[in-house]
């Protein structure tokens, strides 16, 4: 099934987000693999995330329990965690 | 854009796979403001620490405070003191509730019935001389003996400047004695003639503390990256000190900008309200404290800052790994 348009928007956010929060360095949002493992293979801890999860609230209106930080392992994870946070706040 | 995998081989990916989401996340409690040695240069005395708050006594009170840290998010507890074995109870509501380890000189020994399988670090401050200059007996004589064939037991070595050269003959004894050991340097708080740190002996014991690792594989917990980083006060070109430093109490974290630091740490104090600056003592010059633990955290939270080349991460790699291991996350 392709990708609604809203999660693909969210993709682009969250990692232009993680790009600047992280300040990384030869990438730009659209050659970010949003299906990447953030830990394993970019090498973020927990307080990165915490940093990244702070951003996302303020933007988005959501609260990210750091419990589950585990299940935000890339980006299109998150993006699928807010799209359900954001629908069942307006539910 | 560099990735964990673009920079290790097979093996060296699976070992940061098996530690990358262990997300430790220490406090540091002191358990009491007794001690049974009074040792010059300990930074609990010399700065007044055992002064800072009255003890609480009521072990239900002790209880509550350990499940409240549970729910604050710590899944590592580390008992200092004064001296913890003086009051057994109050490490078992610890023991009972959390993953704990426990500082001791060792004297008490920890009955292995009540607490079968905590981690228990034992210091050292060198060889007979020194022990019973700095702490006034051999301290070792007993805890070794206390603790013979004990496999949650090693030992932590704090080294001074007089032991250039004789740190051989201290590790060996710890090794035949069937212990494992990791070191760690003094600070002299107390100023003790002889035992503060020249640039010139920094570079020696660095030197001979990675002989000890190389002859001494089995018994010695530790790695070169953090010799080079203790040693030289420095990590990726950046000096070590209060900017730095990722073990501060977090509600007292008013620095700006904020470095990595430990998530939740607290180091509270024998009366469970009131808490310490650091992990060591508030009136210690950062810029030449060795404490160990800290200098091991200040790697640990910098893991991207490592993820510049594959010898960078292979030694970010290895800190955790020696970390994890004194802390049992993961197996010796």
């Amino acid at each position: 099934m392709p990708e609604s348009k809203e999660i693909q928007e969210l993709i682009l956010r969250i990692a232009k987000i993680i790009i600047d929060e992280l300040k990384l360095e030869d990438i730009t949002p659209e050659k970010f693999d949003p299906d990447m493992d953030l830990v394993d293979e970019l090498g973020v801890d927990s307080m990165d995330l915490a940093t990244v999860a702070l951003v996302l609230q303020d933007e988005y209106g959501v609260f990210i329990d750091e419990d589950d930080y585990p299940k935000l392992k890339s980006i299109r994870l998150i993006a699928g965690y807010l799209q359900s946070r954001l629908q069942g706040a307006k539910g | 854009m560099q990735t964990v995998s673009s920079l290790l081989d097979k093996q060296w990916y699976e070992r940061y796979k098996a530690i990358s989401r262990l997300n430790i996340r220490s406090s540091i409690y002191d358990v009491t403001n007794q001690c049974n040695l009074r040792c010059k240069g300990c930074f609990f005395f010399s700065s007044d620490e055992h002064k800072a708050a009255p003890e609480e006594t009521d072990i239900a009170r002790w209880e509550a405070f350990v499940e409240k840290e549970q729910e604050r998010g710590v899944n590592l507890a580390i008992l200092i003191g004064g001296e913890p074995t003086l009051h057994l109870d109050r490490v078992e509501a610890f023991y009972k509730r959390l993953p704990t380890f426990c500082a001791t000189n060792g004297l008490i020994k920890v009955p292995r019935d009540r607490f079968p399988d905590m981690m228990v670090g034992i210091s050292l401050w060198g060889d007979e001389e020194d022990e019973k200059l700095l702490r006034g007996k051999d301290a070792f004589a007993v805890s070794s003996r206390n603790y013979v064939g004990d496999p949650n037991t090693y030992y932590l070595y704090t080294i001074t400047p007089r032991q250039i050269g004789r740190t051989e003959r201290v590790i060996r004894r710890i090794a035949e004695a069937g212990f494992k050991v990791h070191m760690q340097l003094l600070s002299n708080d107390e100023g003790v003639e002889g035992f503060t740190w020249t640039a010139s002996q920094l570079a020696d014991i660095r030197a001979e503390m990675d002989a000890m690792l190389d002859r001494y594989p089995r018994a010695v917990i530790s790695c070169r990256y953090y010799h080079e980083v203790i040693t030289t006060g420095r990590m990726l070109g950046r000096p070590f000190g209060w900017m730095e430093c990722p073990s501060v109490t977090e509600p007292m974290d008013d620095r700006q900008p904020q470095p990595k630091r430990l998530i939740r740490f607290i180091r509270w104090a024998a009366d469970l309200q009131t808490m310490h600056r650091c992990c060591t003592s508030a009136t210690r010059d950062c810029r030449t404290c060795k404490d160990g633990a800290a200098h091991m955290s200040w790697v640990m939270v910098n893991k991207r800052a490592h993820l510049t080349s594959a010898k960078d991460l292979q030694n970010w790699i290895e800190v955790y790994e020696m970390f994890a291991k004194l802390y049992r996350f993961i197996p010796w």
